[in-house]
């Protein structure tokens, strides 16, 4: 038998048992802190798991952080459909119906998704005010509709380039016009590509910090502003910043969990030549 | 020609879309260049009609070489280490994972959703659960003991020690050194090829930079009145390895699906010339992953040029040790309400992710036209 051993395997094995324990470490410290009672919880005892479950910590956290955590279910939700239906079409129009310069003003929205968004952030701020939507969510979502336009057209635009010509030109045979040949060719085989982009965007925007401080009240603040109150400052008993994390990142990880495939496609798309 | 009349749909379609990214994107880039021109602030900030007055590159020559903003320069060096490192971290774990798993290990799909979800969490809550691993008592400070090892002793976060220190005042110096090092290499690789001509035409900026560096800079002012040490900020440390964490799996996808791509014959053409695996990842995988690498190159370093998040969940925005200019103009415009100010770290940011962003997306429009 030992003959048979393959160090190779070994090897492998090893390093990848390795980095899968630290990979899982800080969300096993996470849960075992968020269970304890705060009296229980010391640095000394850091790494073991709680004596007895203390639910409570989940149920507080939930007090605090409902509100930002619905805030950021409406924000999320309403934003990520729109933007979804948006760059299905742009998609749809850059690559089947291809104009002069279409390449080039692709290239130039594509602009969009690469800024950083602090050069835009002041004038943001200030269109937002002039049109009476700073401070609330309807505001936020604009900016994430706006801004998504990049990235989902170019996911929906790679997604469309692989239906084939031939079904768009028998199509216009039979008389199908610009939504004619949307609604009955496209739209079915977008189920996919509807499903990566509902996945990207909901990721982004349920995650998105920097608008969520800048461009809303306290009452609109999404779950991850709120996130940042509960933990910022010296927090004494962690089992509450550690609670509101697993809440924050709840429906994020389940999507990731159940869908992981599509994350990943959109995740590669996101790196326009990969 | 319903067909043309469907092209003027299509057109009409997206028309709305592009109007809205001219405005949002373009036009607003264009406006907070502008306001970074102008002395929009303090007390006219939040005024109804507020007296703006142009006053041209003064709050850059401020940023680069005013007395009172030494954060901001401290803050540009941070942004610069935190790229360096995180690319390069997020690089080189994520070709190791993608190695390990392309060699078609038992539980592939579990150990990639291992490596992988990370990645779908926001950086508030990956800085919230690191903030509390990396307490200088407890969390990874500990590890260590629970196998019977001494514990750690550092201050992962608010360290206060600082290496590759180097005086502000050089930086030009610094800079000409480095570009005339980049032509330099130019030159190397034209003389190479053969191009003798072409590479000694490189070797004259060369020569022009460190002539100036070494022995010219003496005659030119010094850009601050004293000197002004930066460097790498220690603490900084934990927000690297926490941005690694969280991107690595980012790489292994990507290069995972590039080892996938290659040709089974290709792998067995490498065989039988008798390469081991060592030599098939370093000489033929390596560098068929190039365009993966790029990518993500552009990718982290666009990430790392604007991190705002990560840090302000980690160390909050007001730690100068760990700041980074995406924090700094929050700080600046939404709480001192110097909107100018911000406006012109924000374009200071822009202009560094442009450097990667624009060669990248002229070059991808190359390849979609040929």
């Amino acid at each position: 038998m030992l003959k048979e051993l393959d160090w190779g395997k070994v090897v492998i094995y090893t390093a990848l048992l390795l980095f899968a324990l630290i990979y899982i470490m800080p969300i096993y410290m996470t849960i075992i802190t968020a269970l304890k009672h705060p009296a229980n919880i010391s640095l000394a005892t850091a790494w073991q798991p709680p004596g007895d479950i203390n639910w409570g910590s989940f149920a507080e956290a939930y007090k605090k952080l409902g509100p930002n955590f619905m805030n950021s279910v409406y924000l999320t939700v309403s934003a990520t459909i729109i933007s979804a239906i948006i760059g299905s079409l742009n998609g749809y129009v850059f690559s089947k119906w291809k104009f002069p310069g279409n390449e080039i003003v692709f290239t130039l929205v594509l602009f969009g998704m690469f800024i950083p968004y602090q050069i835009i952030l002041i004038p943001l701020f200030r269109v937002l005010r002039q049109l009476g939507l700073y401070g609330g969510i309807p505001g936020l979502a604009l900016a994430h509709i706006v801004y998504g336009i990049p990235i989902t057209s170019l996911i929906f635009r790679n997604f469309y380039a692989r239906i084939p010509e031939s079904m768009i030109e028998s199509a216009q045979m039979d008389g199908a016009g610009f939504f004619g040949i949307y609604r009955r060719i496209m739209l079915p085989l977008s189920i996919p590509g509807f499903v990566v982009v509902i996945i990207w965007q909901f990721t982004q925007i349920w995650n998105e910090f920097l608008w969520g401080i800048t461009l809303t009240g306290h009452s609109a603040n999404p779950i991850t502003v709120g996130l940042a109150q509960l933990a910022g400052g010296q927090a004494v008993n962690w089992n509450l910043p550690m609670a509101g994390s697993l809440l924050a990142a709840l429906p994020v990880l389940l999507i990731y969990i159940f869908m992981g495939r599509y994350f990943i496609k959109g995740l590669l798309a996101g790196s326009v030549k990969g | 020609m319903k067909f043309n009349s469907d092209k003027t749909v299509a057109l009409m379609m997206l028309l709305p879309s592009l109007i809205l990214i001219g405005i949002f994107v373009y036009g607003f880039i264009g406006q907070t260049v502008y306001v970074s021109l102008t002395d929009w602030g303090q007390g006219a900030a939040l005024a109804e009609n507020p007296e703006i007055n142009l006053i041209g590159l003064k709050n850059y020559g401020e940023l680069f070489s005013g007395f009172l903003n030494s954060r901001f320069r401290q803050d540009l060096v941070n942004a610069i280490f935190y790229t360096v490192f995180l690319v390069s971290g997020a690089l080189g774990i994520g070709l190791i994972l993608a190695i390990l798993l392309d060699r078609g290990p038992k539980g592939e799909s579990v150990f990639r959703t291992i490596f992988l979800y990370p990645m779908s969490l926001s950086f508030i809550v990956t800085g919230t659960i690191w903030r509390w691993l990396l307490a200088p008592r407890g969390g990874v400070n500990k590890l260590p003991e629970l196998v019977g090892l001494p514990g750690f002793g550092f201050r992962w976060l608010n360290s206060r020690r600082s290496i590759l220190n180097f005086n502000w005042q050089n930086l030009p110096q610094i800079t000409a050194i480095v570009v005339g090092g980049v032509f330099l290499f130019i030159a190397f690789r034209q003389w190479r090829r053969g191009l003798k001509n072409k590479g000694l035409f490189s070797l004259i900026p060369t020569g022009i930079l460190f002539l100036w560096a070494f022995w010219g800079a003496r005659f030119t002012p010094e850009i601050l009145p004293t000197p002004e040490q930066h460097g790498f900020n220690l603490a900084a440390i934990g927000i690297i390895i926490t941005a690694i964490w969280q991107y690595s799996g980012y790489t292994m996808a990507l290069y995972l699906a590039g080892l996938r791509g290659i040709s089974e014959d290709l792998r067995e053409a490498a065989r039988l010339d008798g390469a081991n695996q060592f030599q098939y990842y370093f000489n033929v995988a390596i560098p068929i992953l190039k365009p993966m690498t790029m990518s993500a190159i552009i990718i982290l370093a666009h990430i790392s040029l604007k991190m705002f998040a990560l840090i302000f969940a980690m160390t909050g925005p007001d730690n100068a040790q760990t700041s980074h200019p995406a924090v700094l103009m929050y700080l600046t415009t939404f709480r001192a309400n110097n909107f100018a100010k911000g406006a012109a770290i924000a374009v200071v940011l822009f202009l560094l992710v442009a450097v990667f962003i624009v060669p990248y997306l002229i070059s991808a429009y190359r390849e979609r036209r040929a």
